[in-house]
């Protein structure tokens, strides 16, 4: 089976405008959001505070488990329902950090038993996370991505050329920046398990980029009287049918995970989906049109 | 052969987790590390805490000013006034020459050194402060100190494969696997466990005190009592002297016990330094009362009714069997050096993780039958030799995870299923290549050979990448993220030999039984 036909030329280096638009769009849109926001929304990893997930046996809503919360003075909680309908699953999150927080999972699981019945309510996770620990982990997130970008900015140049591990970076800016965007849209929290989904956004996004650079740099020796533009066009059909096959089959599994992976995973899988699908985009339309105009303009 | 080593060595760490336990002769040679979970998935506790070292160095100068002024005195030295400032520093008002002072402390108190004189006529003020070297010692021992300590107390309270370790320069990180009371083990671990032995002041009545006129040289503590029915805590406070008699450093061991009625109390016997101590204290206060304090909780007060010489005494309260229990461990254990701070505490349900781990498998098979599946139909037989290559893949990553003891985390089984969907890209590459090769009109041997030495570069460079990636997420990772760096770097190796070795040993075995005429793409 083909999908993807021998001989395909499609001018994608023609459409590179429209995707330059496309991109800064999407860019735009993703920084405005997260300005409208206020920031990110971060999680209790990096905002610290307190989260407790609770089961009930019976169904119940949200509103009544904040009533039951209010109860004890924790109104100013966050509640959210986690997961499938059929689970029953909730999320509590309470912002401030209490110096003793076995006390308020306590507190919380009295409360709740009171309303639902001692066998009604089960608390399968706490977790609470120091101010000070947060903001160490957002450091060290940040950080874990700059040092990721540099060591890949090295590698690339060693193994082509400056020009090219720049482009390949702004792809990956552009693969991060809409998807932290993304997030912000959806208003999804910003955790630790996010921060790995996006490191893995950039070993991927480079993956897909780097099999056309590959193409360039052998093309370039094939077709010494050919202009560059034609041999990076050239490049992108002939690696076309790959791009999108690798996105196919790695989308398959994040898509699976999406579905039946579970709370926790759920946001992981999104992001790595919304990651996957702008990686191909960028490597095709950003990474080597960067490379072009670079070289027009000298 | 290659191929069936490495498999078969996969399969070799693989089975402790598959299959459970191994009878007899074949279990005693072969290794038994089953994949370890991580605490996400088979539920418990994970804590990290930090050492308020600070404090140990405040208690020390606190010591040290009491020292200090007696030595003063016998010195005929005269500063009626030692006070502390600044959490460790001394402020001293000292009357009479300089020098004599400066010589004094030089020789005596090392460890001190000036950090401001100003001259009142009078007298001088003086601050004196611990050498930073010294203090920074002082820190590190204590941190040291409560690792030790909190690992006595974990050990002794009885958790399977208790994982406590330094973090940084003040923090501590225990993962407790298994723990089914997250909130006892916290008071366990986190407990000051400061014991002392303080006697009343019963020449001031507490009332007056505790209208804001408390001695000289007194505290008021209290004891705190909580009414087991209604759940009421009610505090009596207690005016008590300053001064430790005796701290439980002197302990040799703490039993649980019960009385006449069968209540609970924590029976405790003091080391020869602590047993002459005790004896000495009971016989020159007979008749008074000496106050047993825990944390700054004043326990029990009692009488001295006579001397003490047996190194005994006992700790009542209403206490249930588990308290006392838990409180004889923490005695025994030792007291922290300095009060410690919880500041990530993260605990999970046993029943949370199993629905994790049903979930990840879940995800896993039907991932994989779904790539399986395109990838046969998609490119035929050699589709099926990828998916053979990837099957492959998913035992050695299972065996190595087991081989290496690294824990399996929910993010790391994420790990895994991303792999399948990468896995296959190197395949893909070179299926292109082979591809391309066979419209130019090559022969299949030729073209699968093109395929793979074009391909091989282009393969490297993009796993590679990709590893960097994992690598930076491996250093900076805690826990989850850590183990989702290990499961990715071990698929991608894992993938490069199935991808680039093991289909290609494949396809040349095919050609040359010459089952494969055409190549099947």
């Amino acid at each position: 089976m083909e999908v993807i036909k021998p001989g395909t030329k499609i001018n994608f280096l023609g459409m590179r405008w429209y995707a330059f638009a496309l991109s800064g769009l999407l860019i735009g849109a993703s920084i405005i959001s997260i300005i409208l926001h206020g920031g990110l929304n971060y999680g209790i990893d990096f905002a610290g505070g307190t989260l407790v997930q609770v089961k009930f046996t019976e169904p119940t809503q949200v509103e009544r488990v904040k009533e039951q919360l209010s109860s004890v003075g924790l109104d100013r909680s966050l509640v959210q329902r986690f997961g499938e309908r059929k689970e029953n699953e909730y999320l509590i999150r309470v912002e401030k950090v209490v110096p003793d927080m076995e006390v308020l999972s306590l507190q919380i699981e009295e409360a709740l038993q009171k309303a639902y019945g001692k066998g009604g309510v089960e608390v399968r996770r706490t977790e609470m996370v120091g101010a000070k620990v947060g903001k160490d982990l957002r450091k060290k997130g940040i950080l874990a991505i700059i040092y990721a970008m540099i060591g890949l900015l090295i590698y690339i140049t060693w193994r082509f050329e400056f020009i090219f591990a720049l482009g390949a970076l702004i792809a990956l800016a552009h693969d991060v920046m809409i998807t932290v965007g993304a997030f912000s849209l959806t208003d999804k929290e910003f955790t630790l398990p996010i921060i790995a989904a996006i490191l893995t956004i950039i070993g991927y996004s480079l993956n897909d980029t780097i099999v056309v650079y590959d193409r360039i740099r052998e093309n370039r020796r094939k077709m010494r009287r050919e202009a560059f533009a034609k041999i990076i066009n050239s490049s992108i059909n002939e690696t076309l049918s790959r791009t999108l096959l690798t996105s196919i089959t790695t989308l398959i599994v994040v898509v699976i995970l999406f579905i039946y992976g579970g709370g926790v995973i759920h946001d992981f899988a999104f992001a790595l989906m919304v990651g996957i699908v702008t990686g191909t985009y960028s490597s095709i339309f950003v990474a080597s049109p960067i490379i072009l105009s670079w070289q027009e303009r000298r | 052969m290659l191929i069936l080593f490495v498999t078969v060595v996969a399969f070799i760490y693989l089975a402790p987790s598959v299959v459970g336990e191994i009878g007899g002769f074949l279990g005693k040679i072969l290794p038994r590390d089953k994949i370890h979970l991580g605490l996400d998935l088979q539920g418990g506790m994970h804590l990290v805490l930090e050492v308020e070292a600070q404090k140990a160095v405040e208690s020390y100068v606190e010591r040290i000013r009491g020292d200090l002024k007696e030595d003063l005195k016998g010195q005929r030295i005269y500063a009626p006034r030692i006070e502390m400032i600044n959490g460790n520093q001394l402020s001293l008002e000292v009357l009479g020459e300089k020098e004599r002072f400066d010589e004094f402390i030089k020789n005596n108190y090392p460890i001190l050194v000036e950090i401001s004189v100003e001259d009142h006529g009078k007298y001088r003020r003086i601050v004196l402060g611990v050498e930073k070297k010294q203090a920074d010692y002082l820190k590190r021992y204590a941190v040291d100190q409560a690792l030790e300590t909190i690992r006595n107390r974990v050990d002794q309270f009885g958790v399977a494969e208790p994982d406590i370790s330094p973090q940084g320069t003040d923090r501590i990180l225990i993962q407790l696997p298994g723990i089914k009371d997250p909130q006892r083990a916290i008071k366990l671990i986190g407990r000051t466990a400061l014991l002392e032995f303080k006697l009343l002041d019963e020449e001031h009545s507490p009332q007056a005190a505790l209208k804001g006129k408390i001695p000289d040289g007194d505290i008021i503590l209290y004891q705190r009592q909580e009414d087991r029915k209604t759940g009421r805590v009610s505090r009596v406070p207690f005016l008590l002297q300053k001064k430790t008699l005796m701290t439980g450093e002197v302990l040799k061991d703490a039993q649980v016990r019960f009385d006449d009625f069968n209540q609970p109390y924590v029976a405790l016997e003091f080391d020869p330094r602590g047993a002459k101590m005790f004896d000495r204290i009971t016989a020159a206060n007979v008749k008074k009362r000496l106050a047993i304090i825990l944390d700054d909780n004043v326990y029990s007060a009692p009488v001295i009714q006579e001397r003490i010489s047996g190194g005994r005494a006992q700790i009542t309260g209403a206490f249930t069997l588990e308290e006392a229990r838990d409180l004889a461990i923490v005695l025994r254990a030792g007291a922290l050096p300095a009060p410690v701070k919880i500041l990530e505490n993260r605990s999970v349900g046993p029943s949370l993780g199993r629905d994790l781990i049903d979930k990840g498998l879940h995800s896993i098979i039907i991932g994989g039958i779904l790539v399986v599946l395109f990838m046969v139909i998609y490119y035929k037989v050699s589709g099926a030799i990828a998916d053979f290559a990837l099957i492959l893949n998913l035992i050695l990553i299972m065996g190595a995870l087991a081989g290496v003891r690294a824990t399996l985390t929910l993010p790391g089984i994420a790990g895994i299923i991303l792999t399948i969907g990468m896995a296959v890209d190197a395949n893909i590459l070179i299926f292109e290549r082979i591809r391309e090769e066979l419209r130019l009109g090559k022969t299949p041997r030729a073209a699968i050979e093109g395929g793979y030495s074009k391909a091989f570069l282009t393969i490297m460079d993009a796993n590679i990448t990709t590893l960097i990636a994992a690598v930076v997420l491996f250093q900076f990772g805690t826990g989850p993220v850590k183990g989702f760096a290990v499961t990715l770097s071990i698929g991608i190796v894992a993938s490069l030999f199935t991808a680039l070795f093991v289909t290609r040993v494949v396809f040349d075995l095919l050609l040359a039984k010459r089952v494969l005429k055409q190549v099947s793409i």
